[in-house]
């Protein structure tokens, strides 16, 4: 079924009902479901926008105990300065990016090998690697952090950052997600490539994947934004400073900068902002992504 | 399908399809024997031993860790607090969820903005939402207490309350992931064919019946898997409550993953530690199994 939403045409999407529907003029319904959907709408945003005014306050006005949006002695952006002098944030946000990519890539690479296979080539055992795969998605990821972390002492890989990438590139769900999609290619597409004798190598590179695009977006999307925000696992994996992505390094700040409010915001929403940004430039693949991976299990 | 490539199997191209097949496998397989397969099993091997972090005692001990969890107080607490915040925070997480897409479906202009606002949250870091809510929640600097006066209702110590901090938990935690389902929703909904509301606009259904009569059922399948994934994920709800609370007041909100993490990193007591988690496996087995039989039976 979530396939389905791939197979619509790009404006997919776009079509919400009250394009499908014959336009209505505005009922009484639809007025009370505007400012039902507002008023749930600010309160979404209310979190946000409390942030920033914090951020943009001075410490003393953002610990004054009158609640105020906008201080007595104005806005500031010395939250912003102090934090970037410090220095962390942008090493940790470096920190996500290149173990989140790194992570992504590899996902992609290797889930979609052996979703191929899966899909399309007639080997022994397939059924029991096809049974293994799956069965194994239920495996919740807290049940091997003691042992993971035991393994990864045993390999020195703690505090490296492959003991942050590697434990996180294997999503069974993903290799199911891909294999349905593959499923659906049809295969006389591939069977000219065949008769001219094309390995099955190129066959996967140069026909599967070029049509497989939107579906390996969304698998990238999932895991990215999954790697981006992960906690647990690389809380564990790193105690060098150097090392900390921006989820395990905020947690550090609490205590480095006690009550340091208006430093905790400015911080907090610097953390936020990438990928914020990227969904407001990748908004419609995004949703889409994620309504296409997304019941295929976390 | 698989008849044309039996047809075209010649002697010989199974074993040539076999080398391929376990060739396109293997990276994929040896990521997963290793960061998979490997630990889960030497995680059970960890349990039968007193295994610690500080010193060597690998022998084995038989049932001797899964006796003393069952007979630990403070893991069934923890258990306990995970079954408690699974209940508390599956039914909003769905039902919010499917008002927010029953909204938007009703055909509101400027879509982009409503989805930003709801899913924008389920972009963050728990971090980032921990940081947010805990300000929030300050009893006496905080927004929330701030509007709570405005009406008349006297300061509450969210995270400091035992019989509050769950409560806190649960609304971040709403706040931050149910935009993930309100997609899940909205993406079924638009996939609803629309000749069933013009037949029902036909037959002089309202909105409201129409959403009772044709919507809802429609997505019943949808609405199975979202609670499905929804109480999977929140019984492994460690993040927030680790950042926000530490697992406080009184251990009133510490869930069973971190008394996983405490036990092993904290207590050092590794094979204990890997004992409870299997604990834990075998919990979300049963659930899953339970809601595996649920389903069936319903689409049976």
């Amino acid at each position: 079924m979530a396939i389905q939403t791939l197979d619509r045409p790009a404006s997919g999407t776009r079509t919400s009902p009250e394009l499908r529907q014959p336009r209505k003029k505005m009922t009484a319904g639809k007025v009370a479901a505007v400012v039902a959907a507002a008023l749930i709408a600010v309160l979404w945003l209310v979190p946000f926008a409390w942030a920033t005014a914090t951020a943009f306050k001075t410490e003393t006005d953002a610990a004054a105990p009158k609640v105020s949006w906008l201080p007595p002695s104005g806005l500031t952006p010395e939250a912003f300065v102090k934090v970037f002098q410090d220095g962390n944030i942008p090493l940790w946000t470096w920190n996500s990016l290149y173990t989140s990519a790194a992570i992504t890539v590899i996902t992609l690479v290797i889930s979609a090998l052996v979703a191929y296979a899966l899909s399309r080539i007639d080997f022994k055992g397939k059924k029991v690697l096809m049974t293994v795969i799956i069965a194994s998605i239920i495996v919740p990821p807290p049940v091997l952090i003691i042992p993971l972390f035991y393994q990864m002492l045993a390999l020195h890989m703690i505090d490296t950052p492959w003991a942050i990438i590697l434990p996180q590139v294997i999503h069974p769900a993903m290799v199911f997600v891909l294999k349905k999609f593959f499923d659906q290619i049809p295969r006389e597409l591939e069977e000219a490539a065949v008769m001219d004798g094309a390995s099955r190598m190129r066959i996967f590179t140069q026909i599967i994947l070029p049509l497989s695009r939107p579906i390996l977006a969304a698998v990238a999307i999932f895991v990215f934004i999954g790697a981006w925000n992960n906690f647990l696992w690389p809380f564990i994996a790193t105690n060098d400073g150097a090392l900390l992505t921006l989820p395990v390094g905020l947690q550090t700040i609490k205590s480095a900068y006690g009550i340091q409010y208006a430093q905790n915001m400015a911080s907090a929403l610097l953390a936020a902002l990438p990928l914020i940004l990227v969904f407001l430039f990748f908004q419609r693949q995004i949703i889409k992504g994620v309504a296409t991976t997304g019941l295929a299990g976390t | 399908m698989s008849s044309s490539l039996a047809a075209r199997r010649s002697p010989g191209s199974l074993t040539r399809s076999n080398l391929s097949g376990w060739g396109f496998a293997a990276p994929f397989l040896v990521f997963f024997l290793v960061f998979l397969v490997w630990p889960l099993l030497y995680g059970v091997y960890m349990s039968f031993t007193g295994k610690s972090l500080t010193g060597a005692n690998d022998s084995l001990i038989g049932f001797a860790n899964y006796a003393e969890a069952l007979a630990d107080a403070g893991m069934w607490r923890s258990l306990g607090n995970t079954l408690y915040f699974t209940v508390i925070s599956t039914v909003p997480l769905v039902v919010v969820a499917l008002v927010m897409a029953a909204l938007l479906n009703v055909g509101l202009p400027a879509q982009w903005l409503w989805r930003l606002s709801y899913f924008a949250p389920y972009l963050l870091a728990s971090t980032v939402v921990s940081l947010f809510f805990t300000w929030m929640y300050n009893p006496q600097l905080g927004l929330i207490n701030d509007a709570l006066a405005t009406i008349g209702i006297p300061e509450v110590a969210w995270l400091n309350d035992p019989n509050v901090a769950m409560w806190a938990i649960v609304i971040a935690t709403l706040w931050w992931t149910v935009g993930f389902n309100f997609l899940l929703y909205l993406a079924a909904m638009q996939n609803i064919p629309h000749q069933h509301y013009e037949a029902a606009s036909l037959d002089g259904a309202g909105a409201w019946r129409q959403f009772f009569s044709i919507t809802l059922p429609q997505l019943a399948p949808t609405t199975v898997m979202i609670v499905l994934l929804q109480v999977l994920a929140s019984l492994k709800i460690f993040d927030q409550v680790y950042q926000m609370t530490a697992g406080g007041p009184a251990g009133s909100t510490r869930p069973v993953v971190q008394y996983i993490f405490e036990t092993g990193f904290t207590g050092y007591r590794l094979g204990y530690s890997a004992a409870i988690s299997y604990i834990f496996f075998g919990l979300i087995v049963l659930v899953s199994v339970i809601q595996f039989v649920i389903t069936r039976r319903r689409s049976a």
